[in-house]
């Protein structure tokens, strides 16, 4: 096969190529910053129960109108604000940290999600639903990860000074008066948004893939917020690009041959990246003059 | 001159426990006061009740006019995440925050003042350096930067120079005395009493309640100090409820 049919052609060819390429190239843009953020704020796996705390709003969107993207989504939002909603309360109004309840809760709504799906669908749905259909990416369902991926980036540049100074010096931004609460809040919002963007694409259970690899892989790269970032977004772009093709090509489901392309990157960045990577510390380099 | 915060009878603690009680007297606007006393006399509690960040259990504590963002406040044990990956530089702009706020640009004005902080401090050329490569007194001093641009009339400092050299000290206390000599309250936390006498013309001797409030040479007497060694330090979980009333 030449590199042209190899690499390119499918999506010259197939329009719901194109379209998925569109959706990855979307969430990159969203989940990349987002992504960082949430490992500077030690709340990676935050991202993970969020991811399944959407699941209950999916499944009943689902049972509502069948198959509809953008009606899943919705009902997933929902889900997701409410768990964070109610794991930040808990937080704040009581000794108990927000790891903690946000785990009380996440659990409580998958638990919720599977009875539901499991009373009212077949297995083919709830595969659907956890694992997505980036393929089957319909034009709405296009416009409404691409409208997040916008609002995302223009909250981010609004909002962004605020989260570093939140998450860096806490103390700072409580004693100059800044709104610690409401930026965190906005900030959650924003992470379950853009995982109702990836669950179209990628499913519940992937969702979360694209957001953490590429930010975790993406230290061993840059030491800066805004390279983090940038890094970041290239990586989940590639790895969208990349793993699109390597389902097209072996027949593979797409949202899994994605985040498995991302994990091999990430462990690429660990072995060998210029950054605090393996071979940064066990192939030292002779010491500087000063 | 006006007073920059009254106390009248404040006791502050945590869960009804006192932590320092019945403090009445006041720091004037301009003064500068160091607060001695012994480990878990309530000093670090007093700052926090000053700056607002604890409630008084009791009493009455005036700011006078003054606002949350018109205090500068170092805590002893900042909440800082040194491993984020943030530069010097923009550690230090950060200090002007009450102009740029969330949303305002960083104007080419304000990057030259944060430069000319850093030199204050002695860390010229330090802008571009993450603070995780930062030694604990560099470090300090990027706080003290950050102070100087926050242009506050009032600062409180909770021992801003444990585990500093001697240098540095001296570096960071000139700036303290220029706070000084521009008018502005300072209040900080100290351990070494020479220090103060040389540096401080106020002094609060507190060990949970006050044993002196005045002048350094009138408080750091030796009889003072050896009341303030006293203390009790105990924490009764049934302690009777304090019925003294107000010195
Ligand atoms: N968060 C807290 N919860 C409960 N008790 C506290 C808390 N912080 C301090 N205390 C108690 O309040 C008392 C005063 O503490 P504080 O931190 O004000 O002491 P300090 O004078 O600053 O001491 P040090 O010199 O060790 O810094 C101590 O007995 C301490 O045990
Ligand atoms: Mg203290």
């Amino acid at each position: 096969m030449d590199p042209y049919a190899a690499l390119i052609q499918p999506f010259v060819e197939f329009g719901f190529m194109r379209r998925a390429l569109v959706a990855c190239l979307a969430l990159s843009l969203g989940c990349g910053p987002v992504g960082v953020l949430l490992v500077l704020r030690r709340m990676s796996l935050v991202g993970d129960a969020l991811s399944h705390a959407v699941l209950p709003g999916a499944a009943i969107g689902f049972m509502i109108a069948g198959l509809s993207l953008v009606v899943m989504g919705f009902g997933g939002f929902i889900a997701g604000l409410a768990v964070a909603v109610l794991s930040g309360l808990v937080a704040r109004v009581t000794p108990q940290r927000e790891d903690a309840s946000f785990a009380a809760f996440y659990l409580i709504s998958l638990a919720l999600g599977v009875l539901i799906v499991s009373t009212r669908g077949s297995n083919v749905d709830l595969v659907h639903v956890l694992f997505g259909t980036i393929l089957a990416v319909d034009d709405a369902s296009l416009l409404l990860v691409v409208s997040i991926a916008t609002l995302t980036l223009v909250v981010l540049a609004v909002i962004g000074r605020g989260l570093i100074v939140e998450c860096f010096d806490p103390g700072f931004l409580r004693a100059v008066g800044g709104p610690g609460a409401i930026l965190h809040f906005a900030f959650l919002v924003l992470v379950v948004m853009n995982l109702v963007a990836g669950f179209h694409a990628l499913g519940t259970l992937m969702a979360v893939g694209l957001m953490m690899l590429p930010a975790a892989a993406a230290r061993f790269w840059a030491g800066q917020v805004t390279t983090l970032a940038a890094t970041s977004s290239a990586i989940a772009l590639a790895a969208g690009y990349a793993g699109l093709l390597l389902s097209f090509h072996a027949n593979l489901p797409s949202g899994p041959a994605i985040i498995l392309v991302a994990g091999g990157v990430y462990i690429v960045s660990v072995v060998a990246g210029p950054r605090g990577s393996l071979r940064t510390r066990f192939l030292p380099r002779r010491h500087l003059e000063a | 001159m006006t007073a920059g915060f009254s106390l009248n009878d404040v006791t502050l603690g945590y869960d009804r426990h006192p932590a320092v009680h019945h403090l009445t007297g006041s720091f004037l606007a301009g003064s500068l006061t160091a607060v001695v006393g012994p480990n878990g006399s309530g000093k670090s509690t007093l700052l926090k009740g000053l700056i607002g960040l604890l409630s008084p259990l009791d009493g009455r504590l005036e700011r006078n006019g003054l606002r949350q963002r018109d205090i500068a406040y170092l805590p002893q044990q900042a909440e800082i995440d040194r491993s984020f990956p943030i530069s010097v530089m923009e550690t230090v702009l950060l200090g002007h925050w009450r102009t740029i706020g969330l949303f305002r640009p960083i104007t080419r004005a304000l990057r030259r003042q944060a430069e000319d902080a850093l030199v204050a401090v002695g860390l010229d050329g330090f802008g571009r350096r993450p603070i995780a490569s930062l030694s604990t007194g560099q470090f300090q001093r990027v706080l003290f930067a950050r102070m100087l641009l926050q242009d506050c009339p009032v600062i409180l400092l909770d021992e801003p120079f444990t585990a500093i050299d001697a240098k540095t000290t001296a570096d960071l206390l000139a700036v303290v005395t220029r706070w000084h000599g521009e008018r502005r309250t300072v209040i900080a936390v100290l351990h070494d009493l020479d220090q103060v006498r040389e540096n401080f013309p106020d002094t609060l001797l507190i060990s949970r309640k006050p044993i002196a409030w005045g002048s350094t040479a009138e408080v750091l007497r030796a009889e003072h100090l050896f009341q303030a060694r006293q203390m009790a330090e105990a924490w009764d979980d049934r302690a009777e409820i304090c019925r003294r009333s107000v010195i």
